[in-house]
């Protein structure tokens, strides 16, 4: 494996070279070199998998990255089952978003610039989901929020989209003050970085104490770039990057990078059953706060942005009660099925002029074929619905968090009827009903070219299938997937209570969660195409809810007042009055004293020479008198 | 020519130029660049070969010469390089033929002084950076202080008086109480061998007492305090670089400042070791203190060059922090975040002088949208700014990460504070790369900006791969320093057990914040 892993990182990385030097010569052929660089990457991918389900692995470093006396960090790659699932996913969805992209970004005035940077994140992704060190995760890491912040703000002549991804980058700094102290921790205590030799020396951790400190550090970087609560409010806000962008990177993979992270370091998450019981719970509370912001808004990307936010506190519930592979089978799966739905989003802003506001949507299904039964397959698999792929991903983590505590089964059962409700809504209002588009637009709708839809497509087969690689044992499957990825997650399921659950009662929580899904659907149904229920009525009766939902708790202005403002008045204060008139009004006032005294001796300096003289006949006579009266 | 002599070969190289350049008229106005350059080129790629062939493995000085000066002083001229010392003189002679270039056609007035200025200014700092002799350390580090106060003080903007006076005045408050600690050294070492000398190496041999200690620690400290330049003591700093010409900001942030924090490492560190100890955690809270008021002032900055000079203030912050910690890693980050800040600050100013030299304008409110006209300086002033706030892949993530992370061992609670200062690093460089970059076009004045030119690309180019060499393998550059590094450690460490054994009752540190927390354990 060692001959060719290296080509996976870097071609993307030259892709993006290549493309950064001669991307504005070369215009549209930019996206065929930088869809090329990610198939190779695809091809070595698929050829690592190959080589790691016989069981082969790979960890070993190209150089010597930075070592100052006993601190050392390699730039080298670990490629085990996780990573290779993980690279299959970046590669793999990364091509296919990269092919739509050639079609969606067809004459904007910067696209070799735009693929530049979409090779940069696979790049960095790979490096985040490959590096067998922290350091290198961390790089990665900074990596792709480097390219989620450039990208968001491609569109840069956009204040919104310029300041979006300003916002993007400084609260993923948060988050990522938090994981580098946590990185500060681990390397104090056991004096590495290094993914294989940490996990080999936890007890070191768990006998000075720090192992949930260090986890709750490292969950922190993870709630920022993962978009948990409270760390979530700059994902809605990317939305105004490139709609493929939105697919990529914050959907598809660089979200789910906090996933990633908590499923690796399991041999150390599992050790404190308050870091997992934490991440639970901030798992949770996202997945039903985000997905009640989702219910009112109106804006196509958004609602799928909410969604993301809701589907990954799923992954993290799913991680968080030892179900590591069942929160990596919902990342692929959600991998599939959310990209899908941004694309689709995508095809239907492109039919409609770039709009994203789907009360003037409806009616589309018959004008957008592919688009719209693209996007109705990843509605049902985002809700659930057997056999898509979601419900068996979302179903196992569910089965899981039973055993934990039932309550997180009960919540997490609401926010599946949340899901499939506004998931309902969405396509209901979009595709379904009467037409509300403005007359304008409507007689020019049109269905994307092929270099778009044929990757919706193929998405969409993934959406409908990619679930049967771990279908459980009650369902009778092999649950292939959960095998593949055990070698990995031993350690962390070895540190936790095993929980059974007897058959009886996973076939009856299967049953509750179906329900759950089509009771969602149902009521949407009811309330937007039967229109039995009056949507109106609703937010009408309970306008101070709906209000509050519709300003999306208000959260981004209370950040504001609280947090922003304070902190820029302060430094005002500083600057203008500490600053320049303590500090510097001392310095000046010190020099000003100086002044003064000099201004007072140069009297003495007078050029008169009998004050000299006068002065010299008193300083004689003070001396004479010293001596002969002492 | 062996080593030793081309160490002195290239730090009189400049100085040389600068005779030579008495001779050309003053109305060759491009011969005397072409001149100015040619000779910082040289005398940069005659350096390439001292950093080739200095021998990583050895602690001591390399390259050194003796030679007579003034024996009846005890002042000899002694010169020599080692880890802590290499780094910084390539530093200098990498940044001057930029500095030169981005003058081209700044610098229109008294082009034939300000490149004499220059060049003296040069032989200066590289004399600094290899003196061995205090007296030779003072004679250059005064004598560095003429040109620059010239940089400023005729070629500066409009409040360049008052900004050259304040900036050479407060220096020299400073170097006047090392000279009489410098004395004062010079007589003790007689009083112990009965010799006169001033040769640093022999002076490093005293084993000075406690209390001369503290006294001694304050005078060096001040000195360089205010040349690092440290809280309280940066005032003069955002007036000097708003006033100097591109080239003066980019040496004062590239070198100068860098006096400062080497100045710590030649003389306070290894002369005062004990006294190093006892202020130790003043050090730690001044450098916090720097690290997070310089990122909070830099927020609010109107005028982007104030805005970098502020940054400044920050940065350097974690240098003092990363080399007071003594522990490897920190120390190694210091050093090469040196380098890192001399590289990328200087990049900074560079970048604001040519975009002040198309708009006569540094404020931030009168741009926006820039991105759009210039496509290409945009690349670089993100990368630059990129490097700056410390992102992965760059050299500013190198230093700015060993400095933490070898800091965490010895004090996790400054450290912590620290890190909250890389989270505004990004807010204050990103916002300001947001107002003068992004958005549309809102000034007319904006729109007919043009794109860098061949020269100021040709100045771009080697600051980015200084970037990206230090960011993905800075073993070329740590592995210079860290035998010196380490042996510098190791004496520190050794004098101060030393003296925990003679004296195992006096207090350590000047605050006992560290003891205390031990006791309180022990009570429990």
């Amino acid at each position: 494996m060692e001959s060719f892993i290296w080509i996976v990182p870097l071609m993307p990385l030259f892709g993006a070279l290549f493309l950064g030097i001669f991307g504005h010569l070369l215009k549209e052929k930019s996206g065929i070199i930088a869809s090329l660089t990610v198939l190779v990457s695809f091809i070595y991918s698929v050829r690592a998998f190959l080589l790691v389900r016989e069981g082969v692995t790979f960890d070993g470093n190209l150089f010597n990255w930075i070592v100052a006396g006993n601190f050392s960090a390699g730039f080298g790659v670990l490629v085990d089952p996780l990573s290779v699932v993980m690279m299959l996913v970046v590669t793999g969805v990364g091509f296919l978003i990269h092919v739509y992209s050639i079609g969606y970004m067809h004459g904007d005035r910067g696209v070799g610039r735009y693929f530049s940077f979409l090779n940069l994140f696979i790049f960095s992704m790979l490096m985040l989901v490959m590096g067998n060190n922290l350091l290198l995760l961390y790089l990665g890491w900074e990596g792709v929020g480097l390219c989620s912040y450039l990208l968001i703000g491609f569109w840069y002549e956009k204040p919104s989209a310029a300041k979006a991804g300003l916002k993007a980058f400084l609260v993923n700094r948060v988050g990522d003050f938090g994981f580098a102290i946590g990185i500060f921790i681990i390397f104090t205590t056991i004096g590495t970085i290094t993914y294989a030799e940490i996990f080999s020396r936890t007890e070191q951790l768990v006998a000075a104490g720090v192992v949930t400190t260090a986890t709750l550090l490292l969950f922190m970087g993870a709630c920022g770039k993962s978009a948990q609560f409270p760390l979530y409010i700059w994902l809605p806000d990317a939305m105004e990057g490139p709609t493929p962008v939105s697919a990529l990177i914050h959907a598809a993979t660089m979200v789910t990078a906090g996933v990633y992270m908590v499923a690796r370091f399991n041999p150390l998450f599992s050790l404190s059953e308050v870091s997992m019981a934490v991440v639970v719970i901030i798992g949770l509370f996202t997945a039903l706060f985000a997905a009640t912001m989702a219910l009112v808004n109106t804006d196509i990307k958004r609602v799928l942005a909410y969604s993301t936010i809701s589907q990954l506190g799923y992954m993290f519930i799913g991680v968080g009660v030892g179900a590591y592979a069942a929160g990596i089978f919902h990342l692929m799966t959600h991998a599939f099925f959310k990209a899908l739905l941004f694309l689709a989003a995508g095809s239907v802003m492109h039919a409609l002029a770039n709009e994203t506001n789907i009360m003037k949507m409806g009616g589309l299904a018959k004008k957008i074929k592919y688009t719209a039964w693209t996007f109705i397959l990843a509605w049902l698999a985002i809700s659930g619905i057997p056999p898509f792929s979601g419900f068996f991903s979302k179903d196992e983590i569910l089965a899981k968090a039973f055993a934990y505590h039932p309550a997180v089964w009960v919540f997490g059962a609401l926010g599946a009827l949340l899901t499939a409700f506004y998931m309902s809504r969405l396509v209901f209002l979009t595709f379904f009903g009467k037409s509300r588009v403005e007359p304008e637009v409507a007689h020019h709708i049109h269905e994307s070219p092929y270099v778009m839809t044929v990757p919706l497509m193929i998405l969409g087969i993934l959406s409908v299938i990619g679930g049967f690689v771990g279908i459980p044992a009650i369902l009778g499957g092999g649950n292939h997937f959960e095998h593949f990825l055990e070698p990995v997650f031993r350690p962390g399921l070895e540190n936790l209570p095993g929980a059974h659950l007897s058959h009886a009662l996973e076939y009856a929580l299967v049953a509750a969660s179906v329900l759950v899904a089509l009771a969602g659907i149902g009521l949407a149904y009811l309330m937007y195409i039967k229109k039995s229920i009056s949507a109106e009525a609703l937010a009408a009766k309970y306008k101070g809810l709906y209000t509050l939902l519709y300003n999306k708790y208000y959260v981004d202005e209370g950040i504001e007042k609280a947090l922003i403002n304070p902190i820029l008045s302060f430094s005002r204060w500083l600057w203008n009055f500490f600053d320049e008139k303590i500090i510097d009004g001392l310095v000046n006032l010190s020099a000003r004293i100086m002044l003064l005294i000099s201004l007072i001796f140069r009297r003495v300096q007078s050029g008169y020479v009998q004050s000299y003289a006068g002065v010299f006949v008193i300083g004689v006579l003070v001396i004479l008198a010293y001596y002969l009266l002492a | 020519m062996d080593m030793a002599t081309l160490l002195n070969v290239v730090t009189f190289l400049p100085l040389a130029g600068a005779v030579i350049l008495l001779m050309i008229p003053r109305t060759e106005t491009s011969l005397i660049r072409s001149w100015a350059f040619l000779v910082t080129v040289v005398t940069f790629l005659v350096s390439i070969p001292l950093f080739y062939y200095f021998d990583g493995s050895v602690a001591g000085m390399q390259f050194e010469s003796v030679k007579r000066w003034i024996p009846a002083l005890g002042a000899t001229y002694h010169v020599g390089v080692d880890g802590i010392s290499i780094l910084l003189y390539m530093l200098t002679t990498f940044l001057m033929p930029l500095t030169i270039l981005s003058s081209w056609n700044a610098i229109s007035e008294r082009l034939k002084e300000f490149m004499m200025a220059m060049l003296v200014l040069e032989s200066a700092m590289l004399g600094v950076f290899i003196s061995l002799d205090l007296v030779l350390f003072y004679l250059f580090w005064e004598a560095m202080l003429i040109p620059m106060y010239l940089l400023i003080g005729v070629w500066g903007g409009p409040r360049r008086i008052y900004a050259a006076l304040k900036f050479v005045i407060y220096t020299m408050v400073g170097s006047v109480l090392m000279l009489v600690a410098i004395l004062y050294l010079y007589f003790m070492y007689n009083n112990y061998t009965g010799a006169y000398t001033f040769d640093l190496i022999k002076i490093m041999s005293l084993n000075i007492p406690f209390g001369a200690q503290i006294w001694l620690f304050l005078a060096f400290a001040l000195a360089f305090a205010i040349k690092v330049p440290m809280f309280p003591f940066h005032t003069w700093l955002p007036d000097a670089h708003v006033e100097a010409p591109t080239a003066g900001s980019v040496i004062l942030a590239g070198v100068l400042l860098k006096m400062g924090t080497y100045g710590f490492l030649r003389f306070n560190l290894p002369l005062f070791p004990n006294a190093a100890e006892y202020f130790t955690p003043l050090i730690f809270v001044l450098a916090v203190i720097g690290i997070l008021y310089g990122a909070w002032v830099s927020l609010v900055q109107k005028d982007v060059k104030k805005l970098v000079a502020y940054s400044s203030v920050s940065h350097l912050g974690f240098i003092m922090l990363g080399m007071f910690v003594l522990t490897v890693p920190a120390l190694q980050g210091g050093l090469i975040q040196m380098i890192n800040h001399g590289i990328s600050s200087g990049a900074l100013f560079l970048a604001v002088g040519m975009i002040y030299e198309r708009r006569h304008s540094r404020e931030i409110s009168d741009f926006g949208g820039v991105t759009k006209v210039m496509p290409v300086f945009a690349t670089f002033f993100l990368i630059i700014c990129l490097s700056s706030l410390g992102l992965p892949g760059t050299n500013g993530f190198v230093g700015e990460f060993l400095i933490l992370v070898g800091s965490f061992e010895v004090a996790p609670v400054f450290t912590v504070l620290a890190t909250v200062g890389i989270i505004f690093a990004a807010a204050y460089l990103l916002w300001m790369f947001l107002r003068v970059m992004f958005g549309p076009i809102t000034n007319e004045k904006n729109k007919a900006l043009t794109d860098l030119t061949g020269r100021e690309i040709a100045i771009m180019l080697p600051i980015m791969v200084m970037i990206f060499w230090i960011g993905f393998y800075p073993s070329t550059f740590l592995s210079k320093t860290e035998t010196s590094i380490t042996a510098l450690i190791k004496r520190v460490n050794e004098a101060r057990i030393a003296y925990r054994i003679e004296n195992p009752t006096s207090p350590a540190t000047i605050f006992t914040w560290q003891a205390g927390k031990e006791e309180l354990k022990s009570e429990k």
